[in-house]
């Protein structure tokens, strides 16, 4: 596994990032956790001219609440610390759920969730995640900030909405409005083998009533899949039988599923079926408690 | 003076611990990577894209043009030497660099030798291949197909895909014992293809000194004396001058049995260019190309009477063996030992047709991890058991247990004609079922279903043949399955052992000096063992089909015995008393009529250097020839209970008890490692790992993300009983072991599985039981069969 020769830049600051990748002129790829380019550059499917390791810029490891409930990441948050966050176990539990599911521990340690989104791989976890949480992210590049929501940000297998020289700088969750619940399942063959399918539930409730509501879903179609039809139907309803079946059912219709190594359509939309139905009873066995 | 306690100087039965890990858990392993040779070159493989096309041109000329590159190789140039093709060890040939027609995917194009090797990569991306792509067959029925095309079109008398036909048992007898049956139970089964996957890959460095004209390569083989052999015929180099070093090996589990393209490459590269060559294989290659185990299709029927009595077997096996008949096998048995199935039951008939065939798939059939073939022998086996026993309605343990060769019934003849020598079969059951509790599962089961949980349990119990030769019968192209011990104790007392078997994790490091210590009393601290280098070693067979202590281990003990034989006369000439006034105690002579008065055996060992007596001759060193009686037959019951999730297909184990009775056991610690790792290829095998292709012979497994080894997360626990039955021939009543969980170990988990969901009517999965699978036989209630097809549409 011999990659391509190819030049590496490790800067010290995010001007000198953007500066390195503007002078790349489109031959340059931003290095973070490296769990995806290192095995497509190792493969030769990816030959970079420049690799630009951001490893080294100061301040991008968090992840923190503001005071109003918005939850930030920066991009060199890795996976683990999404993991043992105290903080999402706390306040988020759509992301609490994700986190230790995603690949496996060796490749959290280093893999990033910024990265993640940016990759857009249609089988990542944390695209589904976040666009069930409707999140966006934030890029700078030479002219500044700019905020990219989810939906526009990844917008196609492997291909996001950053110019050749901008840098993700952080994800953001927006603030709840009401009590978040919610859940991430997904079936995969093996620690660290992507989803045959999965899906992300992320609800706000108040009182026994949904007041909010995202479905995602996971390795289901050519990139991700906001089933927004089926949180739709949640919204100022009691989560009961008849409306989690009614969820499922549409999120199921959305999966746009293909047969492969990893099972048949048929086979993949029943999963998205059986796990929105899954984690949506729980959720509504809790409010049903708590109210 | 109280005797040695061969526990403390870890002699038979001490749980040492493993000498070798010392190196290997820090870092200090010496593998084929770690060797650097001084001006050593690096070279790389250019393999096909595709499965089947004729080659029309090979430029190479962009790749020489690339600074640095030393040497590019392709088929015409090896013709020019005789190289294009070399015998496999199954007298048929395989190509080493594609000269005709490229016949897998992954097949060996061209070679480049560069200073570096990304350099030699980005070489062989300059290579321009011209391919005209030709139809694909990617398994046994459309091989033989009428309008299949001809794969071996490079044979003579190679008219169609078709390798052999080969049968053995009693076809006569087995219809008889199928006319008098009240009931036939049938079943169709297909073992999939799966690789050994070691975890490092293959390689080698060739060294030829042009100054002495020896060749010196270092290679990852389980087999380095064969591998001389081998090479000295291939290259027509005189065999004296050929020296095979096989340091450490990350695993091989016959995957590294075979002679491979790549080494012969690297070889010629060094003799042209005069510098050391280092070829090492990546994950894709070895995956891709190297040799994979299993492929097999079973018919099998099982004649029965009324009340569960077993009147005989017809099984029929088609196997698919890749584009070049590769297997590693004693040369005789086409389809390895297939034909050891049923042994360790009592069953008067039986009969076996099998059918290999070509496809434009990788070259194999090793014996992964398997005595050849005997994997799907007892996988075939026991699903067929488990078939009549729900065929009969009877109690699947009960119709096991009727069914036993009981314990006084060895030495047995098996229905395909070997004869095995001893087990307590109906006592390991026992064993298995009280450990796994079965009655109060039966009832839980029960329970279970009534809350709408599926739980299941499966058994498998088997006795496999390991440990080839005897040399009569089995042979690899007509070299005959022995092995060696060479002992050299030294005037201090301290000895080194050297063996022709290949140690690759078995621990033999630590079991060898076991053996001695058990055998003369020597700490086995003060036993270095050494294997691997043919210019050391003496001849042997390698390590591979669970042979190693049935063959090799038993040479160790004779060699031991026969230093033993010669210090005895050290002794009484130290002790001043005749020969047979000596008596022998754990390391230690003494006279027999004075216990008090005696010698140990380290001061036997110096007198053999400075106080021999006469005529008799100085030192004390032996070697020992062993060839086997007969195999060894090791017994195992494995029980897994399970739990399906019906709504995903999903399943989990709840417990896998392994009772295994391998006859007696050197270092309990040492086999329990053997039995674990068997059990989670076992495990893999039915549950994730295998390699399939889709229908133009692209290989779906070609890296660690599709080719699924379970990791520890998914390893479920495992449970383990002993038995102990001895070898009646062993020197010290050992079987093999290396190799029974894997063996026996899928077939338990298959039967759990299909235990849980019985009330489908769902009678067979194919391996592996992915949980799409699983769902579908539980939803649409048919069996799925066949290899898992790779169903993509856009
Ligand atoms: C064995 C294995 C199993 C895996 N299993 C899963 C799984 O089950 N689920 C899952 O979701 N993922 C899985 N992954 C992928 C893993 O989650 C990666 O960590 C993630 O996809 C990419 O994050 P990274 O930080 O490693 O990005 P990198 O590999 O460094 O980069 C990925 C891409 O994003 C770009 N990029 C990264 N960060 C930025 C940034 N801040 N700004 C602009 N561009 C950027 C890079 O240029 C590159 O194109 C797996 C990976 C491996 C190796």
């Amino acid at each position: 596994m011999y990659p391509s020769r190819f030049r590496y830049e490790a800067p010290h600051s995010i001007e000198e990032a953007v500066g390195l990748l503007q002078a790349g002129d489109g031959e340059a790829k931003v290095l973070a956790g490296g769990q995806s380019l290192v095995p497509l550059i190792k493969l030769r499917f990816a030959s970079p001219e420049l690799l630009v390791d951001i490893n080294d810029l100061p301040g991008l490891a968090y992840h923190r609440a503001d005071p109003d409930g918005t939850i930030r990441v920066g991009a060199l948050c890795r996976h683990a610390d999404l993991e043992g966050s105290a903080l999402l176990a706390d306040r988020q539990p759509t992301m609490a759920a994700a986190a230790p599911m995603v690949a496996d521990p060796i490749v959290r340690n280093r893999g990033t969730l910024v990265g993640s989104l940016c990759h857009a791989d249609p089988q990542g976890d944390w695209a589904a995640v976040v666009t069930a949480l409707g999140g966006h992210v934030v890029a700078q590049g030479p002219g500044g900030r700019r905020t990219i929501p989810i939906g526009k940000f990844v917008n196609g297998p492997f291909q996001n909405a950053l110019a050749y020289d901008e840098i993700a700088v952080e994800a953001v969750i927006p603030a709840p409005g009401g009590t978040p619940a919610g859940g991430y399942l997904k079936l995969e063959r093996r620690v660290g083998d992507f989803a045959t399918a999965g899906a992300a539930v992320a609800v706000e409730t108040s009182g026994d009533l949904v007041t909010r509501a995202g479905i995602a879903l996971t390795g289901v179609g050519g990139s991700t899949i906001d089933a927004a039809e089926a949180a739709q139907v949640l919204v100022g309803r009691p989560l009961g039988a008849e409306v989690i079946a009614e969820a499922a059912d549409l999120a199921a219709r959305a999966a746009q599923p293909k047969s492969d190594h990893r099972g048949s359509a048929k086979y993949k939309r029943h999963l998205v079926h059986t796990f929105v139905e899954r984690i949506l009873t729980r959720v509504g066995d809790t409010t049903e408690r708590a109210a | 003076m109280t005797a040695l306690d061969e526990i403390k100087i870890g002699g038979m039965g001490a749980r040492r611990r493993r000498v070798e890990d010392n190196r290997f858990i820090r870092g200090r392993g010496n593998y084929i990577d770690d060797i650097v040779l001084p001006g050593m070159l690096h070279m790389e493989i250019l393999r096909s894209p595709l499965a089947h096309a004729r080659i029309n041109s090979i430029d190479t000329s962009k790749a020489w043009d690339i600074p640095g590159v030393r040497l590019v190789l392709t088929g015409e140039m090896m013709a020019t030497r005789n190289l294009a093709w070399m015998p496999t060890l199954s007298y048929d040939t395989q190509a080493v660099l594609a000269t005709d027609k490229v016949r897998f995917q992954g097949q060996e194009v061209a070679c480049v030798i560069a200073d570096d090797p990304y350099i030699a990569k980005d070489a062989c991306e300059a290579i321009v291949v011209d391919y005209e792509p030709l139809p694909v067959i990617v398994n046994p029925t459309q091989a033989t197909a009428d309008d299949a095309p001809l794969i071996r079109d490079d044979k003579e008398n190679q008219p169609d895909n078709v390798i052999y036909d080969w049968e053995v048992g009693d076809r006569a007898g087995t219809d008889q014992a199928f006319e008098r049956a009240d009931l036939v139970s049938t079943i169709q089964l297909h073992y999939p293809r799966s690789h050994p996957a070691p975890l490092e890959c293959c390689g080698s460095i060739a060294d030829f000194d042009r100054s002495t004209s020896k060749l010196t390569v270092y290679m990852t083989t389980q087999a380095p004396h064969i591998v001389r052999a081998a090479v000295a015929l291939i290259a027509e180099l005189p065999e004296h001058m050929i020296r095979i070093i096989s340091p450490d090996l990350g695993g091989g589990f016959g995957n590294k049995v075979p002679v491979y393209p790549g080494y012969v490459m690297s070889i010629l590269a060094s003799i042209l260019t005069e510098r050391p060559v280092k070829w090492i294989e990546d994950r894709t290659g070895n995956l891709i190309s190297t040799g994979f185990g299993r492929d097999v299709y079973l018919q099998g029927e099982m004649a029965l009477r009324r009340d569960g009595k077993i009147l005989g077997v017809r099984m029929h096996t088609d196997a698919d063996h890749g584009a070049f008949f590769g297997d590693a096998q004693p040369s005789k048995f086409k389809i390895g030992l297939m034909h050891s199935a049923f042994a360790c039951y009592d069953i008067p008939t039986a009969h076996l047709t099998a059918r290999g065939m070509y496809t434009n798939k990788a070259p194999g059939g090793v014996a992964y991890r398997c005595s050849f073939r005997v994997t799907e022998a007892m996988f075939f086996q026991e699903r067929m058991v488990q078939a009549a026993a729900d065929d009969l309605g009877m109690d699947q343990a009960e119709f096991r247990r009727l069914n036993f060769v009981r314990d006084d019934d060895f030495p047995h003849r098996t229905p395909f004609g070997f004869l095995t020598d001893s087990g307590q079969y109906g006592k390991c059951l026992d064993v298995g079922l009280k450990a796994v509790g079965y009655q109060d599962f039966l009832k839980q089961k029960e329970e279970a279903k009534k809350r709408g949980r599926l739980l299941g349990i499966g058994i498998s119990t088997m006795t496999e043949p390991l440990g080839a030769g005897n040399s009569r019968e089995y042979d690899i192209l007509g070299i005959k399955m022995f092995d060696s011990a060479e002992l050299r104790v030294h005037m201090t007392g301290k000895a080194i052992l050297r063996t022709g078997a290949k140690t690759q994790g078995q621990g033999h490091e630590t079991t060898w000096a076991q053996i001695v210590a058990h055998e003369l009393g020597l700490p086995a601290e003060d036993v270095l063992v050494e294997e691997g280098d043919t210019d050391t070693a003496p001849f042997g067979m390698g390590t591979y089909a669970s042979r190693s202590t049935p063959v090799a281990g038993a040479a160790v003990a004779m060699v031991s015995r026969k230093i033993r034989a010669k210090a005895r006369k050290l002794a009484a000439h130290l002790l001043e008393v005749s020969e047979e006034d000596v008596d022998w105690e754990l390391g230690r002579f003494y006279v027999r009529s004075a216990p008090d008065r005696g010698v140990t055996i380290q001061e036997c060992a110096m007198a053999a250097y400075s106080n021999m007596p006469d005529g008799l001759e100085p030192g004390l060193e032996g070697n020992a020839y062993y060839d086997p009686p007969n195999l060894t037959w090791p017994f195992a019951c494995y029980i897994a209970t399970v739990e399906v999730d019906p709504e995903t297909g999903v399943w989990d184990v709840l417990n896998m008890v392994a009772v295994d009775d391998c006859g007696v056991r050197i270092n309990p610690m040492v086999v329990e490692g053997q039995i674990m790792g068997g059990l989670t290829e076992a495990y893999a095998m039915a549950s994730m790992q295998f390699i399939t292709f889709d229908a133009e012979g692209n290989c779906v497994g070609s890296n660690f993300m599709d080719y699924l080894l379970p990791t520890a997360w998914e390893t479920p626990g495992y449970e383990l009983h002993e038995v102990v039955t001895p070898c009646p021939h062993h020197p010290i009543g050992a079987k093999g072991i290396g190799e029974c969980a894997t063996v026996g170990g899928p077939a338990a988990f298959v039967n759990a599985v299909l235990d849980a969901i019985k009330d489908t009517g769902v009678r067979n999965i194919d391996m592996p039981l992915l949980p799409d699978r699983v769902y579908e036989a539980i939803t649409e209630r048919h069996d799925v069969s066949g290899a898992p097809p790779v169903k993509v549409d856009d």
